[in-house]
């Protein structure tokens, strides 16, 4: 299958280990990721405080390439506020006349244009679970990440995209659960899982931000995760790089490597970790990665769970998915 | 405050809607009800919860609601959006307000003047070289505003980040960068001030 | 009735009205302009318009008329027929000319009401006057047909609207048909613990009205049943009942319970245990069930699933049990229908920032009443999932899944009051606990209601304004640490607050039945976006439907409480009852009619008639319609390939004058010339 592919700034650089997992997974999937040529800036959450009509013409230029390219109507961004400026762009210039009247003029000068609804953005998970499946994924898993006990987190702009219809819960969600089920880990309660990293915060106000990432540490390390898998660059930059102001500010001692969902993906693919972007964190995933054995454990019920006798019963769920 | 309110000012309120995306003039339906300022992770710094300020906005408080530090502590999550029983776009009208209170030149007496000027320093960077530029960006934001951040950026974790090879030391620049300024000027044209 | 002749030789003297309703029609719509145009039409003798035409001094206005002028027909332009019709065609008739030589243009909720331009208004309300004058005129004489009222009545549902319903009409000497869903009768109010605001014990007052319906002899009562087919009219319904196996010979069944008792079998009872505690596979809901003999749970009985067990049977001391009954089919014929088939509790599982089925203890409130009951599964303690610890603070959540566009739109009216009940209740059995109340607005209109919640705020029930945004197990902090913890704004001081509790009561509105669109269209009566049954007038018939002869009563209508549902209920049997007391109405003429000389016998309309009035004559090879049965829906008027079926006042020529009456205004458009 042939995606385009707007990698963003952080996946140039900072996030170059989300880039890397990406491709070395892209490979053994079937998936042709066509990167957009002469993309820019989606302009993260800033532009957007700024000025209205600038900040959707820079991200409407990246659509316009795309839809030019000829790289296919699906375009996948695996950073979260690429993919939500991407596809907001694309959902408010579809639904707003006089946005799009004044964004085709912006474009026009740069002597381009952009009909809206012509290109299908994603997230690189909805391309993953939706479009490859967990079927497919699960084919290709060579070295099961046995024991490894991993918190899936979603962070806020892949679950819960303003007015648009998120493939996931936007409260619960659960893809990035079951994707990482597949891979042989053990998925570990993580109740925050779609509560917010601070976002730019650490650079604004640092109080408010080492608050909110001490809150997603801890609940991580209360239900003894040995790594918190991401889907964003900006999460795994304030969880990673902040860890140390986290345990300086607050007198704790947390080492939870920060990891890429496409790093573990990789791995268990059996690709070489040096491949996968290994070592760029932090917080190093060593320790962590050394857990993974062989053989699989022996399903062990959650103690919460257990019911005891005298107790009542919980209320059934409906089934999950 | 120790005058009594008058009458609401009808102006404001349209202001805020006119700017703002999507579905804004759900804010007339408000409830008060306080789901989003409950759902807010950064709630408790703002000086206004996000609900006191619609109450404000229907008020005809513009100054006040400007030179509030409640949208510049947003932090893009989208909870309230989600959770909001009326359906109202929060998070984008958060944006709206920001845009509003640097256009009305408040910016700088809320208390959070620091995010207005990372994001004119972000954008600088992006208008200039079409891509943004972390260890510049951060440079320079702290250099210009925060010196003694600097430091401890240069020191830190800049420092950490830089020896595991994400940090660039010089901005990547996109091939069209003319085209793109094209597009922005053209739009800052049509857009208003900034 | 053939079409060809009723184009009138002669003109016609019709009459015109034009109705002011107060300011409702002329504040918008230039009455007067109205009238004057009229005038126009060469059939109209006389165009009038007038402040009320609805009032005695109106309608005189039209029979003067008629007898002084000799008016032919008449035109009332006012309200909807919904409202009025039946008023001016008794004036025409009393004018002394039939009364459905009378036609009526809506001018009021399709025009005055529909927008506030009143050029486009006045446009409108001429068209639609003009196409009721090109009507009337090809308008006949038609007689009203009576129906007699079978005296027995249907009541669906065997709740507390149901029963009270049921009561009613059979203490008057009537023969009801009471068919439920589940095993026994009681619905909702028999899981309630009390019922506020008096706190009366909610067991204690619906039962003896439960043993009153097993005891009365004109009530029949088919619990474990469902309503399969609907056919009929008013007066004359015919319903099929599917009465569902028990496994049991009731002639037989003493009740005695052992059978209960030696079942090994137990199952999360999710239906009158709200899911909190169990029951067995062979079981009564309660003990003071109505009918006394229990029901068998096939999905769960170890017989069904492996063929062994059978212990019911062998304990039984008359063998009642019966594993291969077989499902009974009965058809009852009814003249009325009362519908009281209930509500929903909103799920909360729908809302998962509220936790509800992840987080053990927060409970529904449904699970709360069997809980805090004494009969319930921890007889009456207040305790937490682990069935042993109490509780030292609660929290109950307001408007769960009501007052919101991502769910209920609509306040659901009863919550904020058994909220208020609960928490008495919490503090009536945990004197030392504390108890907070999360709300948003608080609704407490209803008698005693309000002096309810003073007596909370005097108990020191703590009251939070504010939305619960969230509600989680993980704690920031020590104080928080092992507690839930509920996160809202304290809306009245504008800050966030987290609230360290240890149980959480979800109170959650009610909504229409799951399955309560299939039940409106079993009985071709409306129910609204929400599932509610759609009653005839909000106001002035709330438990009447648009299908005569089928009533609604209780939560099936909308949310209610008790009071308000047994003053329905009572309203329904009155209704009913009145019916029964006519034992005659009179019916529309609008019937179809066959033209048998022109019937070329393909019979597609046989099958189509929803209510199987149409007969085939195997010697002629035609079809007729049975009149008796024709309800007019003009289904097979539009399906007759060769068009030799009439309905009476809906005829080709009436339809087509209308339209064309309608469009008087409307130019051909200009044929283009060819390039």
């Amino acid at each position: 299958m042939k995606y385009g592919y707007y990698p963003g700034c952080s996946l140039e650089r900072n996030a170059r280990a989300y880039h890397d997992s990406t491709m070395a997974i892209s490979k053994p999937l079937n998936l042709e990721f066509v990167e957009v040529d002469d993309w820019n800036c989606c302009g993260a959450t800033e532009y957007i405080a700024l000025n209205k009509i600038p900040a959707f013409a820079l991200i409407s230029r990246n659509l316009a390439l795309a839809a030019d390219q000829n790289i296919g109507e699906n375009l996948v961004a695996p950073c979260s506020a690429c993919y939500l400026n991407l596809k907001k762009a694309d959902h408010y210039l579809a639904e707003t006349p006089d946005l799009k009247q004044k964004v085709d003029t912006a474009l026009e000068a740069g002597g381009l244009q952009y009909q809206p609804g012509s290109i299908n953005v994603q997230h690189l998970l909805e391309t993953l679970v939706l479009d490859v499946g967990f079927e497919a994924i699960e084919e290709q898993v060579q070295k099961p990440l046995y024991n490894l006990k991993v918190a899936p987190y979603y962070g806020c702009l892949v679950p819960r995209p303003a007015a648009m219809d998120s493939f996931d819960d936007p409260e619960h969600p659960i893809s990035l659960d079951k994707l990482i089920e597949k891979l042989g880990a053990t998925v570990v309660d993580f109740p925050l899982k779609a509560q917010c990293c601070g976002g730019h915060m650490t650079q604004i106000s640092e109080d408010t931000a080492l608050e909110l990432i001490r809150h997603l540490l801890k609940n991580a390390a209360d239900n003894e995760a040995d790594m918190i898998a991401t889907i964003c660059p900006m999460c795994q930059l304030n969880l990673d790089a902040y860890q140390d102001a986290v345990n300086a500010r607050f007198g704790t001692d947390y080492h939870i490597p920060i990891v890429y969902f496409t790093q573990l993906m990789g791995l268990a693919f059996g690709i070489p970790a040096k491949k996968l972007g290994f070592g760029k964190e932090i917080v190093s995933s060593r320790a962590a990665l050394e857990k993974i054995s062989d053989e699989a454990p022996q399903p062990v019920k959650n103690s919460k769970k257990v019911q005891k006798t005298s107790s009542l019963p919980m209320p059934i769920m409906i089934e999950e998915g | 405050m120790t005058d009594s309110l008058t009458s609401r000012p009808p102006t404001f309120y349209d202001e805020v809607v006119a700017e703002t995306l999507g579905l804004a003039e759900n804010l007339k339906t408000c409830l008060q009800c306080g789901t989003c300022s409950g759902s807010c992770p950064s709630g408790p710094d703002m000086d206004y919860s996000p609900r006191t300020i619609f109450a404000m906005i229907d008020a005809g408080m513009k100054d006040e609601v400007l030179r509030s530090n409640t949208s510049w502590y947003c932090v893009s999550c989208y909870y309230c959006t989600v959770r909001c029983p009326q359906e109202i776009p929060i998070t984008d009208l958060m944006y709206s307000l920001k845009r509003m209170s640097i256009q009305a030149g408040h910016y700088q007496e809320a208390d959070l003047d620091k995010a207005p000027e990372f994001s004119e320093t972000f954008m600088n960077f992006v208008e200039n070289n079409g891509r943004s530029f972390e260890l510049g960006i951060a440079t320079r934001y702290h250099l210009r505003y925060h010196p003694l951040g600097a430091i401890k950026l240069a020191t830190g974790m800049g420092l950490k980040l830089f020896t595991k090879g994400r940090m660039d030391i010089t901005p990547t620049k996109i091939k069209n960068i003319s085209q793109l300024k094209s597009i922005l000027n053209k739009a800052k044209e049509l857009g208003g001030a900034a | 009735m053939n079409d060809k002749k009723q184009i009138p030789e002669q003109l016609e003297k019709v009459g015109v009205y034009i109705c002011h309703c107060g300011s409702n029609i002329a504040g918008t719509i230039d009455v007067e302009d109205v009238a004057k145009w009229a005038k126009n039409n060469p059939n109209v003798e006389i165009s009038r318009n007038y402040e009320f035409m609805c009032s005695n001094t109106g309608q005189e206005l039209i029979e003067k008329d008629i007898k002084e002028k000799g008016l032919t027909r008449i035109v009332v332009a006012s309200c909807s027929p919904l409202m009025h019709e039946k008023t001016f065609r008794e004036a025409t008739e009393r004018g002394g000319i039939n009364p459905f030589l009378f036609e009526m243009a809506n001018i009021r909720e399709h025009g005055s009401w529909a927008t506030n331009d009143k050029a486009a208004a006045t446009q409108k309300a001429k068209a639609l006057v003009n196409g009721a004058i090109e009507r009337v005129v090809h308008q006949v004489p038609l007689e009203k047909i009576p129906v007699d009222i079978n005296p027995a009545t249907l009541i669906v549902g065997g709740g507390i609207a149901g029963i009270t319903a049921a009561l009613e009409l059979a203490e008057a000497g009537n023969q009801v048909y009471l068919v439920e869903r589940e095993g026994t009768i009681g619905g909702h109010m028999a899981q309630i613990d009390k019922t506020f605001p008096t706190l009366d014990c909610s067991a204690c007052i619906l039962t003896p009205k439960m043993v009153d319906v097993g005891q009365n002899d004109n009530i029949t009562l088919l619990t474990f049943s469902e309503i399969e087919d609907v056919e009929g009219y008013i007066g004359n319904f015919t319903v099929k009942v599917r009465k569902k196996a028990r496994c049991l010979i009731e002639e037989l069944c003493t009740s005695c319970g052992i059978c209960e008792e030696k079942c090994p079998v137990k199952v999360i009872d999710e239906d009158y245990g709200a899911g909190l505690g169990y029951r067995k596979a062979i079981y009564r809901a309660f003990p003071q069930a109505v009918p006394g003999y229990p029901v068998l749970d096939k999905d769960n009985c170890t017989y069904f699933e492996n063929g062994k067990c059978r212990a019911c049977e062998k304990f039984c001391p008359t063998d009642a049990i019966k594993f291969d009954q077989e499902d009974e089919i009965l058809n009852i014929t009814v003249g009325n229908i009362i519908l009281a088939t209930g509500y929903d509790l909103f799920d909360a599982r729908r809302i998962p920032q509220y936790g509800y089925g992840r987080l053990p203890n927060v409970f529904s409130s449904l699970e709360f009443e069997r809980m805090v009951n004494a009969s319930g599964p921890t007889e009456g303690h207040i305790v937490l999932r682990d069935g042993v610890t109490e509780p030292e603070s609660v929290a109950i959540v307001h408007c769960v899944g009501s007052r919101d566009q991502n769910y209920n739109e609509y306040c659901s009216k009863v919550c904020c009051m058994y909220s208020l009940k609960f928490a008495h209740l919490v503090h009536e059995h945990i004197p030392e606990a504390v108890v907070y109340n999360f709300y948003m607005d608080m609704r407490t209109p209803g008698k005693g209601y309000e002096e309810f919640y003073h007596r909370l705020l005097k108990e020191g029930t703590h009251f939070v304004r504010g939305r619960v945004a969230e509600i989680t197990d993980v704690g920031r902090n020590p104080a928080e640490e092992g507690k839930l913890i509920i996160q809202s704004e304290n809306t009245l001081l504008g800050k966030q607050q987290r609230t360290p509790i240890d149980m959480v009561l979800l109170s959650s509105g009610m909504q229409a039945r799951h399955d309560s669109e299939e039940v409106s269209q079993l009985f071709k009566m409306g129910c609204g976006f929400d599932g509610f049954f759609t009653e005839r007038h909000p106001k002035l018939a709330p438990v009447s439907t648009m299908t005569d002869g089928i009533f609604i009563a209780g939560a099936c209508q909308g949310p209610k409480d008790i009071p308000e549902t047994v003053a329905q209920a009572g309203a329904a049997a009155s209704q009913v009852a009145k019916l029964i007391n006519q034992g005659t109405v009179m019916m529309e003429p609008v019937r179809a009619s066959i033209r048998e000389d022109e019937c070329s016998g393909c019979r597609i309309c046989n099958n189509l008639c929803p209510y199987n009035a149409i007969e085939f004559d195997d010697e002629k090879k035609v079809s007729r319609i049975i009149t008796a049965l024709c309800q007019g829906c003009g289904t097979c008027v539009a399906a007759c390939p060769s068009s030799v079926i009439d309905g009476a006042h809906f005829t080709n020529t009436q339809v087509m004058a209308e339209l064309k009456g309608l469009l008087w205004d409307v130019q051909p458009a200009p044929q283009k010339t060819p390039a």
